[in-house]
Formats: C-alpha cells, structure tokens, sequence
C-alpha cells in the first residue's frame, strides 16, 4: 500500500513533491498540454537538473541558470513599473517577453510588480509606490517605522491573529480601521452571550472596513488570476515557476515590518527575553506559512529574504542566540514537509557562514548576493544548493566579456561537484540586457558536467 | 571625569548610566564634563565598532542613550557655547530612494566623531543637494542609495555638482547595499564605504579630526 503523506520522511516528501512537478496539471487538474514536444521536454529538462543541483546527489547534466530580477522585466520590455503594477495585462506580457528573450531553467513569476490598485484600495501605508510617493519608473520601496510599540510583545504573543488583525493592520492599511473595533474570535463559547461578540459588525467602520475588503478581494482575485494564467502558459512554453511562496526568519519577521530596524536592535539590550519568546511564537506560524503556500500552489521551494543577520548588522553571539535559532527551525519545519527552503543571503554573510553550514544536506537552496562564494561554497556549500552571485554592479556596468568570464569561473569552482545554480545575486531593476544574455547563453554553453 | 559612567554607557548600561547623570546633575556636576564623559564614552563606543566587536544593537543603545543624557542636559547646555566641530559633511539618499537606515546610522557615527553633519533626507534632488552646497559649505558630501536606480542617480548627481562648478571643492563618498569600485567609478565619486566606520574614516582621512 501506498504510504500516505503522514507517514513519509521528509526525503520522501521531497521527492514526491518533485515528482509532483514533473507531471504537471493544468487548473481542471488534467495533464499540462505542452505547446510542442520540445517544450514538454524542456520544461521537464529544467526540473531534474535544479532537482539534480538542489539534492547533491547526483550531478546535473548542467549546471541550472535562473534569472531573478525584480522591475528588470518591465523595465526592460518598455512599460514603466507603475503599468507593471496597474495594468496585469501589460506586466504578463512583458514578463513572457523577458522569459522568451532569456529562457532561464525556472523563474519566480510575474507576481513581483504586485496590484497597484488593490494596495490603493486598502490605503496600504508600509511602502511607498509609483504614484505614491515614488516615480513611475521606479520600483515599491519599504517605509520602516516602528507598527509595533516596544510594550506589545505579551499582546503579540498572546494571540498573534488578535494583534495582527486589531493593532497591526489598522497601522499599515488605512483602509482596515474599522478591524480595531472588532472582538476576539476566541471569545465565541457558547450561547450566552454569544450575540454581544457581533455587535461590532452592526457599526460603520466595521462595515465600511468589510465593504472595502470585498473591493479589495475581487482585485487580489483579478490580479492572481493573470499571474496564474501567466505561470500556466509559460509552462506550456517549457518555463516552469517552482516558487511555491515564501515565508520569514522570526528575527525579520519582527525587525522588518513590527518593530523595525532601531526598535529590535534596541530591545536585544532592553527586553531580550520578550524577543526571544515572540520568535518562539512566531516560529510554527512561519512554518505554516509556507507549508501552506506550497500546498496551495504544488511548488516546493519557499523563498526566505533574509535582512537583518547580514554581516554588519549583529555580532556572532547576537546572531547566534537572537537570529540563527528559530531560522533553523522554520527551514527544518518547511524540510520536514518536503519544502525547499530557498533563502536570500541578501548583501554580505562572510561572518555567518560556518554557522549557516548547519542544515541537512540537499534540503535547501541559497542565493548567494555578495558574500564570499567561494568559502560559501566550502562551507555552507558542502550542504546546500548555492544560486547567484553575479553582481547587481556587474550586470549594470560591465561587459558581456566580463559576465561571460565570470560565470565561467563560477562553473569551474562553485558548479564543482553540483550544487550549483547560475544566477544574479540580489534582485534587480536595471541591467544591460545583453550581461543578461551573456550570463544565460554562457551557462547553457559552458556549464555542461 | 567619571569612569564610572564612561564605562556605563561603553558598556551599555543604560539605567545605570542615566541614572549616574541624574545623580550628578542634582549634585550640581558641570554638565559639560558629563557631556565629556559622554563623548569619551561614544568614542570607545566607536572604537569597538571598528574593531568589530560592537554592532548595530550597541550603536542605536548608545543613540538612545546619549540622546536621553542630552535631553537631562539640555537646559543647563543652552547656556553654553557651541563646540568646535572638526569639520561639516553633507549627507543625502540619492533621488528615486527612500531608504534611509544605513545613512542614519553614518549621520550618527559622523556627528558622535565629531563632525558638523547635514542630513537632507531621502529622495534628494540633484537641485537639492548643489542648493545644500552652496548654502552649507561641507568638505564632504555623503551620497546614500539602496537599489540599482541609484548607481544613475548618483551619477547625476555628481554630475549636477560638477556642472554648478563646485565638485572641486567637495570630497563626494557614496555608500549602500549594492555599492562597490565598480560604481563608484560609474558615479564619479572620489571613495565608496561598506559601512559607517569607513564613511567615518574617509572623513577623517579628507577632513582630518
């Protein structure tokens, strides 16, 4: 009999997800039509060898190439990143454009640019975009403050769901003030006193804060729409997206977008007990996150952006004790439901390496920014997929020649052995297309084991 | 001097330390000698930041904890002169990018050394910064930005100094994520920094102090 998902490991769990991925359905659930035999092959092609690089267990018939850029596709096609952002039609099109162009073993989706006009709709205040406080043609950017006070992490552990819905998203979402009035959902027991728990629905910002969520549905349900119907035809293409998702290290989690920067910085010397015990409540739902979102969307590998343990910002026995932990534990969470946790070392990591090493062997993949790669590569390396670490700097201003001798160079060390998969290193907007090319064409030429 | 307190506030002991300057302020200590002792203190603050065993965690406790001393000081201060500062830096994230942490944190290392600092924000025109020049008169100019848009707009905006006729009289350091030679030939700036202590150490170098 058949093992049923309970019952498999978590090398089990992986394969079968994989396998999963080489057999793909379209949204009836049928087998995938492929535009033509080569592309069928292609796609499949694709799949083994980042299989191949990501389980070192075997080497890939060559070394992967991927490109994963953020407005680079848009920028690059002619439209600027506030159509990307307004008009889904413009922003797929430009996005299978940029695929056609490059052909990458896998991509990430047109998903970047995002629906400009849902986070109108909900008065998002967390980042600033074209039209809202940056140009047209630039991208989205971050406005770090402090949405969680200092004294909030009993509520925040209390119940996250709680203080995310009453005071963390009234703060970023102008538009979801009405949520501040509503009651616990915990508190819903039993017949008496039941009522009382909805009264709040009968009020105006609630029901002003509900109507505007249904706008805001109904353009995330447009929006997913063509970004699903862009994933489906690029694999009929041969292009498969294998981004299930993405979740967060708890550590970033808090210093990102709760407590920001200064304020988790602060609270290592002020309340680093408090801190400690959010990251340990925050730890099973960052899991879930992605378990969740691989399971929605069949795709095993959930991206993780690191931030906040870059060299520079931590010392080793603060990174040690306040980051490293329950980083861990979600990627082994995500590796025990078959994820493939795929996280950004974004900037330099030179200092966390012989500490990041520590993960099970074919589990995980890495995009490598600026660190070191080569003592990533013996280090973390020995473990773990390695992806990127051709420059931002280099794509913009160098030549051709220079990409293509540095990427042979990272096929003639870093691909040793495998585990190695040809990429920039941080997302990007502007690059010369023909660095991109270079990059591709050079691994698809010379990356042959 | 208090060593005491010196060594509360290197050592991130910020009720202690606060508490220490309370103390002597109702003992009617001069507030500019606590305010050298706080001085002292942000240097050996610096000095383990160079050296690497202090980071950002210490670098915004000690922010915090100079800017409470200063606040307890402050109506006895107002009653004194201003303090010679070795020289003026101008500092800005570049037009197009809003980020602002990383230049945050080299506006405070500069100003804790010593340094008379001007800090326009993010978003900063090319205008903005030559109008800055011209009215501020730095030595230095500090240019911040975070994504690819700003190797350009770095560019234009040295560009925009040389062209108001006053890149001679400036130095012009440009710092961020993605920054490295590479760009800061493409910028046309005279240095680059991966963090604080080297924007600190290039004003020095420059300026002296």
């Amino acid at each position: 009999m058949e093992k049923t998902w309970a019952q498999m490991s978590a090398d089990e769990k992986q394969e079968a997800n994989f396998q999963k991925l080489l057999s793909p359905k379209d949204p009836e659930g049928n087998d995938l039509q492929f535009q033509s035999p080569e592309a069928e092959a292609n796609y499949k092609a694709s799949i083994t060898r980042i299989k191949d690089a990501i389980q070192i267990k075997k080497l890939p018939d060559k070394v992967p190439v991927t490109i994963l850029p953020s407005m680079f596709p848009y920028l690059n096609a002619g439209i600027t990143v506030e159509e990307a952002m307004y008009d889904y039609d413009k922003c797929t099109a430009a996005f299978k454009e940029f695929i056609l162009e490059f052909e990458p073993d896998m991509h990430i989706g047109a998903s970047v640019a995002g629906p400009g006009k849902f986070y109108e709709i909900l008065d998002y205040k967390l980042y600033s975009w074209p039209g809202h406080g940056v140009a047209p043609e630039h991208s989205y950017q971050c406005n770090e403050g402090e949405y969680m006070a200092a004294e909030e992490y009993d509520l925040l552990m209390m119940d996250p769901s709680f203080y995310f819905r009453n005071f963390y998203l009234p703060r970023v979402f102008g538009a979801l003030e009405g949520f501040k009035m509503l009651a616990p959902y915990t508190s819903i027991l039993e017949m008496y006193g039941v009522a009382f728990n909805f009264v709040p629905f009968a009020l105006p910002p609630v029901q002003g804060t509900f109507q505007t969520l249904f706008e805001a549905g109904a353009e995330a349900l447009k929006w997913a729409g063509a970004m699903g119907s862009s994933d489906g035809e690029l694999a009929t293409l041969g292009f498969p997206n294998i981004v299930g998702g993405f979740t967060k290290a708890p550590f970033d989690v808090i210093g990102d977008t709760l407590r920001g920067t200064k304020g988790i910085m602060l609270d290592i010397y002020r309340q680093p007990d408090k801190l400690l015990a959010a990251m340990e409540t925050l730890t099973p739902i960052m899991i879930g996150m992605g378990v969740g979102a691989a399971q929605q969307t069949g795709n095993p590998l959930i991206f993780m952006p690191l931030h906040k343990g870059a060299d520079g910002f931590l010392s080793d026995e603060q990174f040690k004790k306040f980051y490293w932990p329950t980083f861990r534990q979600v990627m082994m969470g995500l590796i025990e439901n078959g994820c493939i946790p795929f996280p950004a070392l974004e900037g330099h990591w030179d200092s966390r390496l012989e500490v990041i090493q520590d993960v099970p062997k074919g589990k995980t993949a890495w995009m490598v920014d600026q660190s070191d790669i080569q003592k990533a590569k013996a280090t973390l390396g020995k473990n773990a997929c390695l992806i990127g670490n051709v420059s931002s700097s280099m794509l913009n201003l160098g030549t051709p020649q220079d990409v293509r001798d540095y990427v042979r160079k990272l096929i003639d060390t870093v691909g040793q052995g495998g585990g190695y998969i040809v990429s920039n290193g941080a997302f990007f907007d502007e690059a010369k297309p023909e660095n991109i090319k270079a990059m591709v064409d050079t691994a698809k030429e010379y990356g042959a084991y | 001097m208090s060593e005491q307190l010196v060594n509360a506030i290197a050592d991130m002991r910020e009720e202690e330390a606060l508490k220490l300057v309370k103390e002597m302020v109702e003992g009617d200590s001069d507030p500019l000698a606590i305010l050298d002792d706080a001085r002292e203190a942000m240097d050996v603050v610096g000095k383990r930041y160079e050296e690497g065993t202090y980071f950002l965690p210490e670098l915004m406790l000690a922010g915090e904890i100079l800017n409470q001393i200063t606040d307890i000081l402050k109506p006895e201060l107002a009653k004194l002169p201003e303090v010679q500062r070795h020289g003026k830096v101008l500092i800005g994230t570049v037009e197009g990018d809003i980020h602002d942490i990383g230049k945050n944190i080299v506006t405070f290392m500069l100003d804790v050394n010593g340094f008379d600092v001007l800090d326009l924000g993010v978003d900063v025109s090319r205008q903005k910064f030559v109008e800055a020049i011209e009215d501020f008169q730095p030595q230095v100019v500090g240019l911040s930005g975070f994504l690819t848009l700003a190797f350009d707009t770095m560019k234009e905006t040295i560009d925009a100094i040389q062209a108001a006729g006053l890149r001679d009289q400036v130095k012009i350091m440009v710092g961020g994520g993605q920054m490295d030679d590479q760009v800061r030939a493409h910028t046309g700036a005279d240095a680059y920094g991966r963090d604080a202590m080297a924007a600190v150490k290039l004003a020095k170098d420059w300026i002296g102090g």
